[in-house]
């Protein structure tokens, strides 16, 4: 029989035929927007943020000084900024650690001893929270750690008033009360950040066969030494995805720094602060340097160890 | 009629397709007839899959022409040629049911769909398989896949229909009634069919013509009878069918002849020592060094005394696995008429 | 994961492993159900727990508030617009990256996903000053598009997911059935691609809906939903309208992501396969 009758050989045909026969036009069509976008608004806002971190604010007039200089980077590194950085800092390795010892067994149980419909429970346990939104979460340890709270009101319950009483005494990790205090403030991140580590130690520990472990105790591996030497170091991976995102969050986060804290700043408030009411943005833009600076070497660093195949 | 005055479906002129570095078609020249079944035979990478797809319009010749039914089509979008392709995954749309699924070129050509639906009756009624048009291929079985991947290239009544190792997720029995079956289709509907296989008892089985492909370069083409019996070189000789390769000393000793030579394990007789034979007939001495006891045929591998070794394929028509079982260790003769040792082309590659 | 005919588990997990697993899960499960908890008190003043009774009028109170009403309409018309920016500028990035090997296409992932990995902060900062380098000036728009660039990579993640998972031969069979390529995008690609892009778009809306920080650079006087209930965070005005409209917020973000959830894990088989 003869060819069918013949389609309409309409503009989109001939366009279709044209695109097919020149890939890289089709390429060049497809990446055009979004990387106009992504490139152009994105990558030029943070060039833009790098460009001003090179100008100095002028003291007198209040002025941006055009001049590209490292006077701002040396205002940067004065003991009283330096504090801030450092504060963080700590925060942010406090917060990690802590995350990734109550995340661990999550995670772990979740992945290797949870089926069916407990591991959905364990699953929505940990989504539940992380989909609820930031604020939300964060308003409900106001109202935990406010003076007339749930958190006093246990430690009550248990007796532990006194205790509490002396740790807010104490000279760094304390306050005024819980709610402004940096123990409050720390349990107050770790809450928050906990899926973000649980979630990827949870993938990565899925993601080893079970004939990985299997095999372990045929050659005569005793669970705890499978744990060890077989689970512990693939799960490591996902240890480091996790504590990608617990450190930078911690890093950047300036309001529960501010809902949850005293007056000493911590590097999200400086920049807040610095940038607005003081007008000074070259020192604003170094000071967002940090977090950006801190967090590509981490990230460089997991990379080589491939954490980011479990994120 | 003399191939010269038959009519060309498929014609590649010297087309090459590289991929980076790597040609995985290098200048090839190919006429395949109207109405032919054709198969393109080799192991992976042997440039098979490439010539296919070239005929589809899914890759562009780097070099050289491509003429379908006369027209140069190298440059055509496989929607603008009249060909059509069966899927060695099927490819089948999950989101459509098998009607649509068949109904497809159909609708994308603009029939009504009461028209559709009928032409996908009578596609479905060809492949023997009316009564699924409802369901979704995930409900289906591999077989009925395949043959509704088989309805949708055909409902088109393409003049050129390629199969992509369209048996290949089969098992056994299934693919040797589907091969019958492909093979009467053929037949029935008259159009020619490019066939990719890397089965060469499936080649032997269908093919009306066939092509051996190694590197991206034909290395014969002729009927599966010329190929099996005739071939040119020692890779032919090996990848259809089995051959002993005998070559340098030991055909001098055996043959009397230099060169390459070989002979199929199958007209090899197994005979006890010192048995007698025809005349004319090649003679070789030896011990059973392993035999493989297969069902209906036995292999056995001989070690030649002077060196070297043969190996005879027999059907097991008086002996059972015990007796075969027996005769490893057991000294033979071989015997072969003269002219089932065939010579290859000097300087083809082995 | 085959039913566990075997069990690797089955000599269960020592007691304590258990116990802190469990902790951890009400350690974060804990505070939102107090959340849900506090929109019933009648005291209004303050946090104090137990609650000394309960009651149903803040929702009524919560209704009738306009400042709630407005941040509410801000925070939906947001979300959409860039939900639908993302959903276009996502989609075309993953038909890029997807079947061709170029140049920069491991730096398009990284760059990607760097609206999201770096701080709020430095996306807020970096865009406000883009913005007044500009000369632009805040706006609604200024707050779509804020969001727009962080939402990208949620549908763009979806995507090109989902398009690995679907066979390629199903194109090559669609244009060689006669259909040239937007036909095929429309029967084919996109049936297949559906519930991923939806998932997708309810990821970025929800995203959208929560955000704070970077809304917090780019709305100059406008208030969206998040940067009401900052503002209620900081300071307290009615504490339980507050909770309520949590708890509203809550529903809003969870449900699509619960539903995206649902729809990128229905469809795991791949299509077309022949075996």
């Amino acid at each position: 029989m003869s060819a069918p009758p013949s389609p309409r050989p309409g503009w989109t045909r001939r366009l279709s035929t044209f695109l097919i026969a020149h890939p890289r036009v089709t390429l060049a069509l497809l990446l055009a927007p979004p990387m106009a976008w992504l490139g152009a608004v994105y990558l030029g806002s943070l060039g833009a943020l790098l460009a001003q971190s090179f100008f100095t604010l002028d003291d007198y007039t209040g002025q941006v000084v055009r001049e590209v200089s490292l006077a701002t980077y040396g205002k940067l590194f004065t003991a009283a900024h330096m504090d801030i950085v450092l504060r963080t800092v700590a925060m942010a390795a406090a917060v990690t650690l802590a995350s990734v010892t109550l995340g661990f067994p999550v995670a772990y149980l979740a992945a290797r001893h949870a089926r069916g419909r407990m591991k959905a429970l364990f699953y929505l346990g940990v989504l539940l929270p992380l989909w609820s939104s930031y604020l939300v979460r964060l308003y409900a340890w106001r109202l935990i750690l406010a003076r007339e709270g749930v958190a006093t009101w246990f430690i009550e319950r248990v007796g532990l008033l006194g205790a509490l009483e002396s740790v807010l005494e104490l000279p760094v990790v304390g306050g005024p009360s819980l709610s402004a205090s940096y123990l409050g403030m720390f349990l107050v991140f770790v809450y928050m950040w906990l899926p973000y580590m649980v979630l990827p130690i949870q993938a990565a520990l899925e993601r080893v066969p079970p004939s990985l472990t299997e095999a372990s105790s045929d050659l005569g591996a005793r669970p705890r030494s499978t744990f060890r030497h077989v689970l512990l170091p693939l799960s490591l991976p996902g240890v480091v995805a996790g504590s990608i995102f617990t450190f930078s969050l911690t890093l950047g986060d300036y309001i529960i720094p501010g809902v949850i804290g005293q007056s000493s700043l911590f590097i999200g408030q400086a920049v807040l602060v610095q940038q607005g009411t003081a007008g000074n943005i070259p020192l604003a833009a170094a000071f967002s340097m940090v977090p950006i600076v801190i967090m590509a070497a981490y990230l460089s660093a997991a990379r080589r160890m491939g954490a980011f195949d479990a994120l | 009629m003399s191939p010269e005055a038959r009519p060309v479906a498929v014609r590649f002129d010297g087309v090459s397709r590289r991929f980076g570095d790597v040609p995985a078609v290098n200048a090839v020249t190919l006429d395949i007839f109207d109405g032919e079944l054709f198969t393109l035979l080799g192991p992976s990478g042997s440039g098979k899959t490439t010539c296919l797809r070239l005929i589809a319009g899914f890759e562009r010749p780097d070099g050289g022409r491509l003429f379908i039914h006369g027209v140069d089509s190298g440059g055509r979008p496989p929607y603008e040629r009249d060909v059509n392709t069966v899927f060695q995954d099927y490819a089948l749309f999950p989101h459509m049911t098998v009607e649509e699924n068949v109904a497809y070129g159909p609708m994308i050509r603009g029939v009504p769909r009461a028209e559709r639906r009928k032409l996908a009756a009578e596609a479905l009624e060809l492949v023997q398989l009316p009564e699924l048009a409802a369901r979704r291929p995930a409900q289906l079985s591999g077989g009925q896949r395949q043959r509704v991947a088989l309805a949708r290239a055909l409902v088109n009544r393409p003049r050129v229909l390629l199969l992509d190792e369209p048996l290949g997720a089969l098992d056994l029995k299934l693919r040797q009634q589907m091969q019958v079956e492909l093979k009467a289709l053929q037949r029935k509907v008259g159009i020619t069919f490019v066939y990719v296989t890397h089965d060469q008892e499936e080649a032997l089985h269908l093919s009306d013509r066939m092509a051996v492909m190694r590197g991206g370069v034909i290395e014969q083409v002729g009927a599966p009878g010329e190929v099996y019996e005739e071939p040119r070189t020692a890779f032919v000789a090996g990848f259809v069918g089995a051959s002993n390769l005998i070559s340098g000393e030991l055909a001098q000793r055996l043959l009397g002849t230099a060169g390459e030579l070989i002979i199929r394990p199958e007209k090899i007789s197994v005979l006890p020592a010192g048995a007698a034979v025809a005349d004319g007939a090649c003679v070789a001495d030896g011990r059973v060094a392993e035999v493989a006891y297969l069902g209906a045929l036995s292999r056995v591998k001989v070690d030649l005394e002077g060196g070297g070794a043969l190996t005879a394929v027999v059907q097991n028509v008086e002996a059972g696995h015990r007796d075969v079982a027996k005769m490893q260790g057991q000294p033979v003769r071989l015997s072969w008429r003269r002219e089932h040792a065939r010579a290859l082309e000097p300087g083809a590659p082995s | 994961m085959r039913s566990s005919a075997r069990s690797s588990s089955g000599r269960g997990a020592p007691g304590t492993l258990w116990a802190a697993a469990v902790f951890g899960l009400l350690f974060l499960n804990a505070p939102v159900a107090l959340i849900i908890l506090f929109a019933f008190t009648t005291d209004a003043a303050s946090f104090r727990f137990p609650p000394p009774d309960y009651t149903l009028q803040w929702f009524g109170v919560a209704w009738g508030r306009e400042d709630v009403w407005a941040a509410l309409g801000l925070s939906l018309r947001v979300a959409s617009g860039a939900t639908a920016m993302a959903l276009v500028l996502g989609s075309l990035l993953a038909a890029a990256v997807f079947r061709t090997r170029f140049f920069g296409r491991e730096a398009i992932s990284f760059l990607v996903i760097l609206p999201l990995a770096l701080p709020g902060i430095v996306t807020g900062i970096a865009l406000r000053s883009g913005l007044n380098l500009a000369g632009i000036e805040f706006s609604t728009l200024t707050i779509v598009a804020g969001h727009a660039t962080f939402c990208i990579v949620v549908v763009y993640n979806n995507v090109l997911a989902r398009l690995r998972r679907t066979a390629w031969s199903q194109v090559e069979a669609s244009m060689d059935l006669g259909a040239d390529m937007f036909q095929t995008l429309r029967y084919v690609v996109l049936p297949n691609v559906a519930t991923a892009l939806l998932a997708g778009g309810m990821l970025a809306f929800a995203l959208s809906f929560d955000e704070v920080i970077v809304t917090t650079f780019t709305a100059g006087q406008k208030q969206t939903l998040p940067i009401w209930m900052l503002s209620e965070v900081m300071r307290p005005r009615q504490r339980p309208v507050t909770n309520v409209v949590a708890v509203f917020v809550m529903a809003v973000t969870f449900a699509p992501i619960l539903l995206a959830q649902r729809l990128t894990r229905d469809t795991e088989t791949v299509a077309g396969s022949g075996k």
